[in-house]
C-alpha cells in the first residue's frame, strides 16, 4: 500500500488561511490536523488603553463578515462594564440587525462556498453561466440582508450606528416600513433557497461531540443568554464563561484551541439548531423537515442545512421585531444612553453567524486595562482536528482527489473565518 | 482577451474582499468583463499565474507577507492596494505604538515568540503601488471608479478636499456640536460623508488629504475653536503610519 501525504495548502472558499494535513504510513493514518497560518492580529493588545467609545470601532475591524456581530458584542460587554443600560427601541434593534447579518454570512456561505462541492463545480463563478438564476437569487438575498444593515446601521461592513448606550441614529417609521415591505417581496427567494439545499446529497458522516451555544427561554438566541453546553444540560452567565470555557495554544495552530467539558465542541449553526431547535419560527421548522435535518444532528456536513433553517428563521424574526418596533412608542430622536460609572468589569457573549463569539473587558477610568476575545472558529478548531481524525481512517481507501475533497468540505462545512480567529484555512498532503 | 484579476489578502478583516462581493447589481457584468483568475476566500481553482490586475487587502505584518506580495508585485501589471489596511496601514498600525514583544506577550503569554510579527506596514512601504482605493471599507462607487478607469487606461477621480465639503452638500447637522471630535476636516473625501450622516463623527478611515496645513477645512476649525493640530492628533486609529501620527 502506498503512503498517503495529503496536504491541501491553503484551504480556499473560506475566509483565512488554514492547511489540512493527512499523513499515513502502511495504511495506517500516522497524523491529521488542521494547521491555522494566519498572521496574528494582536487586537487584544491594540484594545488596551482604548477609549470606552472608540473600543467598537476597532473590534468591528476583526472580521468584515461578522462586524455587526463583533461590534455588538463588544457593546455588552463595555455596556455590562460601565453600567449602561438600553432603551427596549436600541435592544430590538440590535437583535433585528442581527438576523440580518445571520442572513448575509450564512447566503455567501451556503450558495457560494459550499454549494460549488455538492454540484462538482470549484467555485460560484462557473455556475453563474451554468445555473445563473441562483447566482442571481443568492445575489438578491445578499442584497436584501444589505439593505437592512444599511437601514439600520449605515452599512454592514463596518456599522456606524451602533454606539455604546444604542444608536447615534435610528431609522425613520418611513424608513422601517419600507424595509418591511422590501424584506417581505424576498419571501419567495427564501423557499427556492431551501429546495434548492434539499436536492444536495449530504455525506453520510457520524461522530457524537459536544454542543455549546447561547440558550435563553424566551427565543431562539443569538443576541443573548447563557451559555449552555449539551453536555451538562446547563448554562453559565456571561461573567463566568471561564468556567464553561478553556483557551489553550497549540502548536500547529495561531490560533488558540477552545475545550469545554470534554476534548472539543461545536459551535455555530448546527449547535444553535441541537441545543434550541424548539424556538425556531415554524417555517423554519417546516424548512428543517424538508431538508431532513433534526437535532441532535452529529453529521457535522449538515453545518449548511442548519445554516438554511436559520435563514429561514432570520428572515421571519427580522419581519417581526420590526414589527414590534412600529407598535412601540419609537423615538427617533432618543439619545444614547451614558455610562453610570468608568471601571469595571464586563462580558460580551453573541450567536455570530460561525458561533458563539465573547469579549470580555475591565474598564479603568474609562479606559481598556485588559481584553479577552473567544472567537467562534477558535471554539471549532478543536473539534475540525478531532473530526479530521475520524474520517481520514475511513476514507482512506479513496483515491487521493476524493480524499481532498471530502477533508475540504469537512471543514468548510464549519464555515471558519480564520481571519477572525487570527486567520485561518488550507488542506495540505504533506 | 479579458484582463485577468486576482484578488490578495494579508493582514485584514477581508471586508474589503466582501465589499467586492457586495456590488451585487454589477458583479455579474463585471465577471463578463474581466477573468478573475484567483480568488482564495471565494474560488478554489487558479487559472492564471499571471495578471493584468492584483488587489492587494490588507497590511503586511509578517516576514513571509513581505515575500508575498514581493513576489505577487513580479506576476502582475497593475497592483492596487485595496482599502486602508494596504494603503495607510489602518488599524492594524495600532500595534506599533507598543514594544512589539510587550503586544506578542500580551496575547500569547510564554509562547509569544512563536508567533512572526513585524512592525505594520502598508503596501506601498513595500513594493510599487499603482492605484489605491481607499476607505475601511472601500466604498462601492469608488471601487466601480477604479475598476472602470483601470480597464478604460483612464486616471481614475479621486478626491482631494475634506470630507466635510460632501457633509455640507448632505446637510448634516455638524457632529462637532454633539460634543465629538470629528475627523472630517482633515480627512480625505469620497465616502459622502458617511459616518457624519449616520450621526457618527468621522474617524479618518480614508487617510489624510495632500498637505492638511492648507487644504484642512479651516473655516470650521476656526468657529469650533480648533488648530488643524489639534485635530490630527486624533489620526492615529486609522492613520498611525502618516507623519502626523509619529
Ligand atoms: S480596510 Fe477595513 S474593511 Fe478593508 S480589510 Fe482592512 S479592516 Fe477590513
Ligand atoms: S467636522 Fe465632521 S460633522 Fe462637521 S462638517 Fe466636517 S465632516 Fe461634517
Ligand atoms: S466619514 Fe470618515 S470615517 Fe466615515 S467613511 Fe468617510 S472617511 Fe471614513
Amino acid at each position: 500500500m502506498t503512503d498517503l501525504n495529503v496536504n491541501v495548502h491553503h484551504l480556499t472558499r473560506v475566509e483565512g488561511h488554514g492547511n489540512i494535513v493527512v499523513n499515513s504510513k502502511n495504511g495506517e493514518i500516522i497524523d491529521a490536523r488542521l494547521e491555522i497560518v494566519e498572521s496574528p492580529r494582536f487586537f487584544e493588545a491594540m484594545l488596551k488603553g482604548r477609549r470606552w467609545q472608540e473600543v467598537q470601532l476597532i473590534t468591528s475591524r476583526i472580521c468584515g463578515i461578522c462586524a455587526v456581530g463583533h461590534t455588538c458584542t463588544s457593546l455588552q460587554s463595555t455596556e455590562m462594564a460601565l453600567g449602561i443600560s438600553l432603551s427596549e427601541q436600541a435592544h430590538l434593534l440590535r437583535k433585528c440587525i442581527f438576523f440580518a447579518e445571520q442572513l448575509q454570512s450564512h447566503i455567501l456561505h451556503t450558495y457560494f462556498l459550499t454549494a460549488p462541492d455538492f454540484v462538482g463545480a470549484p467555485s460560484v463563478i462557473p455556475l453563474a453561466t451554468a445555473a445563473p438564476e441562483v447566482v442571481k437569487r443568492a445575489l438578491r438575498l445578499k442584497k436584501l440582508a444589505n439593505t437592512i444593515c444599511e437601514t439600520i446601521a449605515g452599512r454592514h461592513v463596518h456599522p456606524i450606528a451602533l454606539v455604546p448606550g444604542g444608536f447615534s441614529r435610528y431609522p425613520s417609521v418611513k424608513e422601517l416600513k419600507a424595509l418591511k415591505e422590501t424584506i417581505l417581496s424576498y419571501s419567495d427567494d427564501i423557499d427556492e433557497t431551501v429546495k434548492l439545499f434539499a436536492t444536495f446529497k449530504v455525506p453520510e458522516y457520524y461522530r457524537e461531540t459536544e454542543f455549546v451555544s447561547l440558550k435563553n427561554p424566551s427565543e431562539y438566541a443569538f443576541y443573548e443568554g447563557d451559555i449552555y453546553s449539551s453536555d451538562t444540560k446547563k448554562g453559565v452567565k456571561n461573567l463566568d464563561y471561564k468556567t464553561l470555557i478553556k483557551e489553550k495554544m497549540v502548536d500547529h495552530s495561531t490560533s488558540k484551541h477552545c475545550t469545554a467539558t470534554r476534548d472539543s465542541y461545536i459551535a455555530g449553526a448546527l449547535a444553535r439548531f441541537n441545543n434550541n431547535y424548539d424556538q425556531l419560527h415554524p417555517r423554519a421548522k417546516k424548512a428543517a423537515e424538508a431538508l431532513k435535518i433534526k437535532p441532535v444532528s452529529y453529521n457535522t456536513f449538515m453545518f449548511s442545512h442548519a445554516q438554511v433553517v436559520e435563514t429561514v428563521h432570520c428572515f421571519e424574526e427580522a419581519v417581526a421585531y420590526i414589527d414590534r418596533i412600529l407598535e412601540m412608542d419609537y423615538d427617533v430622536n432618543e439619545q444614547p444612553a451614558e455610562p453610570t460609572r468608568m471601571s469595571g468589569r464586563g462580558v460580551g457573549a453573541c450567536e455570530v453567524p460561525r458561533g458563539l463569539l465573547i469579549h470580555d473587558y475591565t474598564y479603568e477610568n474609562g479606559f481598556i486595562k485588559d481584553a479577552n476575545l473567544i472567537i467562534p472558529t477558535g471554539m471549532n478548531l478543536a473539534n475540525m482536528d478531532a473530526d479530521i481524525r475520524e474520517l481520514a481512517p475511513k476514507i482512506i481507501k479513496e483515491p487521493h482527489d476524493k480524499i481532498e475533497l471530502l477533508m475540504e468540505m469537512l471543514i468548510r462545512a464549519y464555515d471558519p473565518c480564520i481571519s477572525c480567529s487570527c486567520h485561518l484555512l488550507k488542506v495540505e498532503f504533506v | 482577451m479579458k484582463p485577468k484579476v486576482a484578488f490578495f489578502s494579508f493582514t485584514s478583516c477581508e471586508g474589503c474582499q466582501l465589499m467586492f462581493l457586495n456590488l451585487e447589481d454589477e458583479l455579474l457584468n463585471l465577471l463578463g468583463a474581466v477573468e478573475i483568475v484567483k480568488f482564495r476566500e471565494a474560488m478554489k481553482e487558479v487559472t492564471s499565474d499571471e495578471y493584468d490586475v492584483a488587489f492587494i487587502e490588507g497590511s503586511i505584518t509578517t516576514h513571509s507577507d513581505i515575500e508575498r506580495i514581493k513576489s505577487i508585485r513580479e506576476k502582475t501589471k497593475i497592483l492596487v492596494a485595496f482599502g486602508a489596511c494596504a494603503t495607510i496601514g489602518g488599524i492594524n498600525a495600532i500595534k506599533n505604538f507598543q514594544p512589539l514583544e510587550d503586544v506578542r506577550k500580551y496575547v500569547y503569554g510564554e509562547r509569544w515568540d512563536f508567533y512572526d510579527t513585524v512592525p505594520t506596514m502598508q503596501v506601498d512601504q513595500v513594493v510599487k503601488v499603482d492605484a489605491a482605493i481607499h476607505g475601511c471599507p472601500v466604498s462601492k462607487k469608488e471601487m466601480l471608479e477604479v475598476i472602470t478607469s483601470l480597464l478604460l487606461g483612464k486616471t481614475p477621480n479621486i478626491p482631494d478636499y475634506p470630507v466635510c465639503v460632501e457633509c455640507k452638500l448632505a446637510e448634516n447637522v455638524c457632529v462637532f456640536d454633539k460634543g465629538m471630535m470629528c475627523l472630517g476636516p482633515v480627512t480625505r473625501a469620497g465616502c459622502g460623508a458617511l459616518c457624519p450622516s449616520y450621526g457618527n463623527k468621522c474617524i479618518g478611515c480614508r487617510g489624510l488629504i495632500t498637505d492638511p496645513n492648507t487644504n484642512a477645512q479651516k473655516d470650521l476649525l476656526e468657529e469650533k475653536g480648533l488648530s488643524v493640530a489639534e485635530v490630527l492628533k486624533e489620526f492615529r486609529m486609522f492613520d498611525g503610519l502618516s507623519e502626523v501620527s509619529k
